[in-house]
């Protein structure tokens, strides 16, 4: 799967105030389904969101399994400085995946 | 259980007299059914759950693969030019096979065929990639199914299908979709059936699918056994699908509920 | 089977049981339910002894959703978001999942604007509680309930 569609815009203002929507192909299952023989399917959910703008933190999300299939997150930061802003999505079974988009602030 | 809750519904709905087929200034897609907040989904590509597939068949496409060590793109192309309207025109005739064949099966003669790879299975990931990225390439086309007196007798066998009571329930598709469309069914509004989308993510599934599954599930719905997927039946009722719905605006990948 | 159980839960198992075993797919049955007291436990725990202030939280979720598989919601709050006033934290609950959490979202200055949109899973018709935490160590909070329909026929896909 192409697995994470992210949206920034490549160029802002310094102080606009930007919006940034990721969306990440994971199957985010709940652990509270089972098979038809009964048997649970384990939980395997991304647990953590983290972007970092040129290396700060701006923005963080602790999911749990009532979020829907293929997470969908949409936030806002402060276009401070061009540069890269990376984004990372942590999870159950060693779940990790990181994506980098580069951004230019006059 | 919801198929028997569901029947009482259908029979109660059903006494009216069969409307036949829908008029074309009154044909609507699944999507003019759906709330205000599926439609934005389909309509930002930014948020809509279908993209991850799309992007992922552009990669495949422009990836080598089989004895053969091709590209898709090597023949094509440009899939955003070559493949314009290919998708509106599935399910269509295929001479060597003197039948009609999906949009998949056409991708599964190409693998193996020219790229000299194994076929993908049906509604492996893979291909719902390419197909989503190829059904993407129609977005905004209308559909055009050809036909003529080749797949006349398809056509037929499909229309047929859509005719026949089926199943446990013993209901056709058309005395839902064509005679009861807009009304609702135990709290979900009945469509009329139209394959406007496909591939689509359906958020009942929680993951992008093809027709084929979404027609399995309906035989399964009203208690009747499933076709394969590729089977004759399931080909020839996608073709007169589409068929009836020609001239209606292509917008893959759609978010169904 | 209880009086309490639910349909949802009867008509889950019913359809379970008819569709037979040997069929490789997943079926989504499960008792194990949050309730409006465990929904307030898991506040509590995030918020302390605080009180919460119903107000300032705006929650936008549809009143009615065709499947509640992928439930659109946006959470904001008006904030300058300056270092000296900001919102730290917003936190979302629900009542009737099979766990009260849905998700938590840490803010700083630097987030320009306290807004948040995602997709949620609401197994049935319930209302979702959104908590925000300001840098002064007041919390707020608004509801929004939510009508869950289910998909009319049985699948297995």
């Amino acid at each position: 799967m192409a697995s994470a569609l992210i949206n920034v815009p490549p160029r802002a203002k310094r102080g606009e105030i930007i919006e940034i929507k990721t969306l990440i192909s994971h199957p985010m299952e709940t652990g509270y389904r089972r098979t038809q023989l009964g048997a649970l399917v384990p939980r395997d959910i991304i647990r953590l969101f983290v972007c970092t703008y040129n290396g700060t933190e701006v923005f963080r999300a602790e999911l749990h399994p009532a979020i829907a299939a293929n997470p969908f997150i949409v936030f806002s930061t402060v276009a401070t400085e061009s540069g890269t802003l990376a984004f990372q999505w942590t999870g159950d079974r060693g779940f990790s995946e990181t994506e980098s988009v580069a951004i230019t602030v006059d | 259980m919801r198929g028997f809750r569901a029947a009482v519904c259908v029979v109660v709905l059903a006494a009216s007299a069969s409307a036949g087929e829908i008029p074309r200034a009154e044909r609507r897609s699944g999507s003019d059914f759906m709330s205000r907040e599926t439609r934005a989904m389909q309509d930002d590509d930014t948020a809509n759950p279908g993209m991850l597939w799309v992007l992922e068949g552009e990669s495949l496409w422009n990836k080598k693969t089989g004895d053969a060590g091709r590209a898709c793109a090597e023949c094509h192309g440009d899939a955003r030019a070559s493949m314009k309207g290919v998708a509106a025109r599935h399910p269509a005739f295929d001479a060597t096979r003197g039948r009609p064949v999906t949009l998949e099966q056409r991708v599964n003669v190409c693998r193996t065929e020219r790229q000299k790879a194994p076929p993908l299975a049906y509604e492996s990931r893979e291909l719902l990639a390419l197909t989503a990225y190829l059904a993407r390439q129609s977005r905004g086309l209308p559909i055009d199914v050809a036909t003529d007196q080749r797949t006349q007798p398809f056509l037929d066998a499909g229309r047929a299908t859509f005719y026949r009571r089926q199943g446990q329930l013993n209901l056709a598709c058309s005395q839902c979709h064509d005679d009861n469309w807009g009304r609702q069914l135990a709290g979900n509004v009945v469509p009329q059936a139209h394959p406007t989308g496909y591939p689509l993510y359906r958020l009942e599934w929680q993951s992008l699918g093809s027709l084929q599954r979404r027609l399995r599930n309906c035989l399964i719905g009203i208690r009747a056994e499933p076709y394969e997927y590729g089977a004759a039946e399931l080909v020839d009722l996608e073709l007169f699908l589409m068929w009836r719905a020609r001239g209606m605006t292509f917008e893959a990948p759609a978010v169904r509920p | 089977m209880s009086r309490n159980t639910s349909r949802r839960e009867f008509l889950l198992t019913a359809g379970g049981a008819a569709a037979g075993i040997g069929l490789a797919s997943v079926i989504a049955v499960e008792p194990v339910r949050a309730t409006p007291a465990t929904m307030q436990e898991a506040i509590r725990k995030v918020v302390g002894p605080a009180r919460v202030n119903p107000g300032r939280v705006k929650l936008e979720l549809p009143p009615l959703v065709e499947n509640g598989n992928t439930v659109p919601l946006t959470v904001k709050v008006e904030s300058p978001m300056t270092a000296a006033d900001h919102v730290k934290a917003l936190h979302l609950f629900n009542e009737k999942n099979p766990q009260p959490d849905v998700a938590s979202f840490r803010f700083g200055p630097r987030a320009g604007r306290a807004s948040v949109s995602t997709r949620i899973r609401l197994a049935d018709t319930q209302t979702v509680i959104a908590v925000c935490e300001l840098s002064d160590g007041s919390f707020w909070s608004a509801s929004v309930n939510v009508v869950v329909t289910l998909a009319a026929c049985l699948e297995d896909a």
